[in-house]
């Protein structure tokens, strides 16, 4: 029997010397993927959901649109709007901003330029066909309908 | 001899890397930029408003009315799940069905939409009939739907490169986006 007693003497104590090291791992993590926000979206963002989705190969080369109701809609109204950065414009201000943000680019990577269209789902055709309508015109043919996964039925 | 201890106490090291990394769970977005890609046309300036007459026959119809009411090829249609399958066979007929397209090269899908669609539905129409190309780009290059999409997004390497072409060969994806009707807004 004496083989069975050892046994109660056993440690019931967790290691901890090593949790510094594991939340350090996971902090590094989190820094190294994190990317911190730089505008901050007005307008109203339920993303539309999608299956045939296509992931950008460079980052740089994108430029985000937002078009939505505005979240503050005792100030701005119920119309959806379009948010480039931090401020409303409308869809004849595109051009002019389209030519801004390719010059952020250097010269041989300008026509690469890809517009991500962050479009709230119960936003209009009408207002995104204005701003598509303003992007041809501005020769910045590129764009992406920002959507999330839709979990496969399949 | 007093013996001092050069060391530096590290018993809340833990709490500390703790609280950093809280403040990143809380502060990170994970950045998410997948969407369906497309392709706009040239500037409507660029070319001379000539009228291009394509057949019916090549012209696959999808309308979308302002309330999200679907019509396919003039019929009414309530369930998209057969769409897929449709856009599919209209893209392969290579000739067959008289009233189908002549060929892929020919075949364009049309989608017009109105004002007052919402964009919810106009993404899930252009999901389908996105899905209806990959679907037949990853059967040419003999991958899956998925793994096509993957190679398309990574062109630099030329055996991605190679499959790439292989899938879209002889069928450009000819989905038109017609300017929208102005009944809802």
């Amino acid at each position: 029997m004496s083989k069975f007693r050892k046994k109660t003497k056993v440690k019931q104590d967790i290691p901890t010397s090593s949790m510094p090291d594991v939340v350090f791992m996971l902090l590094f993590f989190f820094m190294v993927t994190t990317e911190l926000r730089k505008t901050a979206v007005d307008v109203m963002q339920r993303i539309p959901q999608a299956t045939q989705l296509r992931k950008l190969q460079r980052k740089s080369l994108v430029t985000n649109l937002y078009i939505g109701e505005p979240k503050k809609s005792d100030q701005f109204g119920t119309e959806p709007k379009i948010q480039a950065e931090d401020v409303f414009i409308e869809p004849n201000d595109i051009i002019l901003w389209v030519n801004r943000e390719k010059d952020k680019l250097p010269e041989n990577e300008r026509e690469q330029l890809t517009v991500a269209m962050k479009v709230d789902s119960e936003a209009k055709r009408g207002i995104i066909a204005d701003v598509e309508t303003q992007l041809r015109k501005a020769n910045a043919r590129k764009i992406l309908y920002s959507t999330l996964q839709k979990s496969d039925k399949r | 001899m007093a013996k001092s201890t050069p060391e530096i106490p590290n018993a809340s090291m833990a709490d500390i890397a703790f609280l950093l990394l809280t403040f990143f769970l809380v502060t990170t977005t994970m950045p998410n930029d997948k969407g369906l890609s497309m392709q706009l046309p040239p500037p409507p300036e660029a070319q001379p408003p000539e009228d291009v007459k394509i057949p019916e026959r090549n012209m696959f119809k999808i309308q979308v009315n302002s309330s999200d009411a679907l019509l396919v090829e003039g019929e009414p249609m309530n369930d998209v799940s057969g769409l897929k399958d449709m856009i599919k066979k209209f893209i392969l007929n290579n000739g067959v069905d008289p009233k189908s397209s002549d060929s892929p090269e020919k075949a364009i899908v049309s989608l017009k939409t109105d004002r007052g669609t919402t964009h919810k539905r106009f993404v899930e129409i252009l999901d389908i009939a996105q899905a209806a190309y990959y679907d037949i780009y990853a059967d040419q290059a003999g991958v899956t739907n998925e793994e096509f999409r993957k190679i398309a997004s990574d062109l630099n390497n030329p055996e991605n490169q190679r499959l790439y072409n292989k899938g879209r060969e002889g069928i450009p994806m000819a989905i038109s986006i017609a300017e929208p009707t102005k009944a809802g807004n």
